[in-house]
């Protein structure tokens, strides 16, 4: 066989038509919410919900075991998409209220989401092999249900993620100023927390909660080391997410590798290409946008070029501030 | 009307009360400056004013709309002490000052955003530098973007923290320019001040803070000659060293 025809091949197989589709759906998402964490210095959220959603997993399992629903795991994702939008709004209430509990909310969260989920699942009768789909990905047992439940989710997170990004975008930049515009700042910033709860749910499908949040800033780490502006960043992360998480997979179509490190992976490899180059590509691109640009300003024709003088002899006066 | 009319205000922060009891009104097109050392409550009284902290007690009408939802944010331009840090996350003055365009009413910018941006950039110099990472910027030009992105709405009343803390003449002198063509539109300022400097002809009328309270509410006190024309006449004279004083008045023995 070609490998044409073993591309042709791969993409008659229902499973992985399937698994492209989430796949790109997924890696498209998760870094436009990415983008939003890391502008908010909360790119840790992402892991944290992932660990609470651990929990609504085992819990919906035990639900559905106490309701002898079949399967089992019937309810584990509407339990995962539950209990990820409780925890990320808790996240955001304590990031609210003050920054220095944040941290210890965050880390008794991950530890409290990994050991509830194992807890209740034993109480729902299953093992930790049951998790494992879970912790790591499960993408190639996508059933047609979930891949309409993903899609679904997945272009609401796309739409409401871009559709409201300038206001996103404010509120997260500089909470200050969006208050003082009247912004709902509590409602937006909500929004954020219940956008990343949702992508860590469907993302957990390909990649699995413990690298769910991986998928949501690896591509953004990569594009904010080339891009200027806020909208590329996310543009380009989005494309990074959706071209890792669709070679990651391709790749696990003929090396029987789990997909969910594949991808993520994949994606620090680029990151550390991309470091790496960054210095020779920028240096170039330092040439071709001189100085001039900067420095062509109203500063030039002051007669005295060392500015700092008055404005330093100012500060070192402030008991007599009003003159 | 009044721009801003607040009575009573008060606010607490970290369990201190750092605003105590404030009164403040300022008729439309009045240009006040607020002035005070640091740390004497004068960026907490504008957050007050302006809804970004909760007060503990008092009301705030802003353009004749109590302050909440029926204010009119399109008409209220802010410029903070000092640019938000970020995340890591690069942003263009393009995508800051659209964001300026954003309010209470509206959660997405307009068509024109890209011409209106651009216009408050170019009015402020700094065109060029459009699409640049502001965090790659100097303190001066980060300040002239948050100058433009509080103009870009082209509000009714302006309210500046320390505009030109850490810029120099030349810029202060544009700021000035910016500012007085606004007053002669009738836009409405509060701007926050450590010495009047290149304001002195704009402004209408000063308000003095001194830990939390209003000390001083009328003419600028330059103009009264309270604190004397040259910087070295002070309230605390050289005469009597041994005193234990304050920092400022420290500084000045070790100076010559
Ligand atoms: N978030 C906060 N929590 C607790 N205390 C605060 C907070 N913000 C300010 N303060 C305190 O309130 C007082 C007034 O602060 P404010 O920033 O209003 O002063 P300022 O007059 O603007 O000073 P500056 O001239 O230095 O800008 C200070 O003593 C400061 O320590
Ligand atoms: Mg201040």
């Amino acid at each position: 066989m070609t490998g044409w025809e073993q591309v042709l091949t791969m993409l008659g197989s229902p499973l992985m038509q399937r698994a492209i589709i989430a796949a790109v759906l997924v890696g498209a998402a998760a870094p436009v919410v990415g983008t939003f964490l890391v502008q908010r210095r909360m790119a840790l959220m992402g892991d944290g919900v992932g660990h609470v959603a651990l929990t609504g997993v085992a819990l919906g399992w035990l639900v559905g075991s106490w309701a002898a629903i079949s399967p089992a795991d019937t309810l584990a994702v509407p339990g995962a998409v539950i209990a990820a939008i409780v925890g990320s709004v808790v996240i955001e209430l304590v990031r609210e209220r003050g920054r220095t509990s944040g941290d210890l909310a965050l880390a008794i969260m991950f530890y409290g989401g990994i050991a509830g989920g194992v807890l209740l699942m034993n109480l729902a009768g299953g093992t930790n092999a049951s998790l494992m789909g879970y912790l790591f990905g499960s993408i190639s047992t996508v059933s047609t249900q979930d891949l309409w439940w993903t899609a679904a989710l997945a272009v609401l997170v796309l739409c409401v993620g871009v559709g409201l990004r300038g206001a996103l975008f404010a509120v997260s930049h500089d909470e200050e100023f969006a208050r003082a515009s009247g912004l709902p700042v509590r409602l937006l910033s909500m929004v954020v927390a219940t956008l990343a709860a949702l992508t860590v749910t469907i993302a957990m499908r390909v990649v699995g909660v413990l690298l769910v949040s991986a998928l949501m800033i690896v591509p953004v780490a990569i594009a904010q080391l080339y891009a200027r502006s806020f909208g590329r960043t996310m543009a380009v992360a989005s494309g990074i997410g959706t071209t890792v998480s669709v070679v990651g997979l391709v790749v696990t179509y003929w090396r029987d590798i789990p997909p969910g490190a594949t991808i993520v992976v994949l994606a620090i490899v680029v990151y550390a290409a991309a470091a790496v180059l960054q210095p020779l590509l920028t240096r170039r691109h330092a040439d071709s946008d001189p100085h001039p640009d900067m420095s062509d300003d109203v500063v030039v024709p002051a007669s005295d070029p060392d500015c700092a003088t008055p404005a330093g002899s100012a500060a070192g006066e402030p008991g007599t501030s009003v003159r | 009307m009044n721009a801003i009319d607040a009575s009573d205000l008060q606010v607490v922060l970290g369990g201190r009360p750092v605003v105590r009891g404030v009164d403040l009104t300022v008729p439309s097109g009045q240009v006040l400056a607020l002035l005070g050392a640091n740390g004497s409550g004068k960026s907490t009284l504008v957050r007050g004013l302006l809804g970004v902290v909760p007060l503990a007690a008092g009301s705030v009408h802003l353009l004749g709309e109590p302050l909440g939802r029926a204010t009119p944010w399109q008409r209220i331009g802010y410029v903070p002490q000092r640019m938000a840090a970020g995340g890591g996350v690069p942003a263009t003055a393009l995508e800051i000052v659209v964001s300026g365009l954003l309010h209470g009413r509206r959660l997405r910018p307009p068509r024109d955003r890209r011409a209106r941006a651009t216009a408050a950039l170019e009015k402020l110099g700094v065109g060029h530098l459009r699409d640049r990472r502001v965090q790659e910027m100097s303190g001066g030009q980060q300040q002239r973007v948050l100058i433009a992105r509080a103009l870009v709405r082209e509000p009714a009343l302006l309210v500046l923290d320390e505009p030109t803390s850490g810029v120099d003449v030349p810029t202060q002198e544009t700021f000035v320019a910016a500012l007085s063509g606004l007053r002669d539109a009738g836009t409405t300022v509060v701007v926050i001040l450590h010495e009047l400097g290149a304001f002195t002809p704009l402004i209408d009328r000063a308000v003095v803070l001194r830990h939390g309270r209003v000390v001083h509410d009328g003419p600028p006190p330059a103009a009264r000659g309270e604190h004397g024309e040259a910087g070295h006449d002070h309230t605390h004279p050289h005469a009597d060293p041994e005193q234990p004083l304050e920092g400022p008045d420290l500084t000045l023995e070790v100076a010559p």
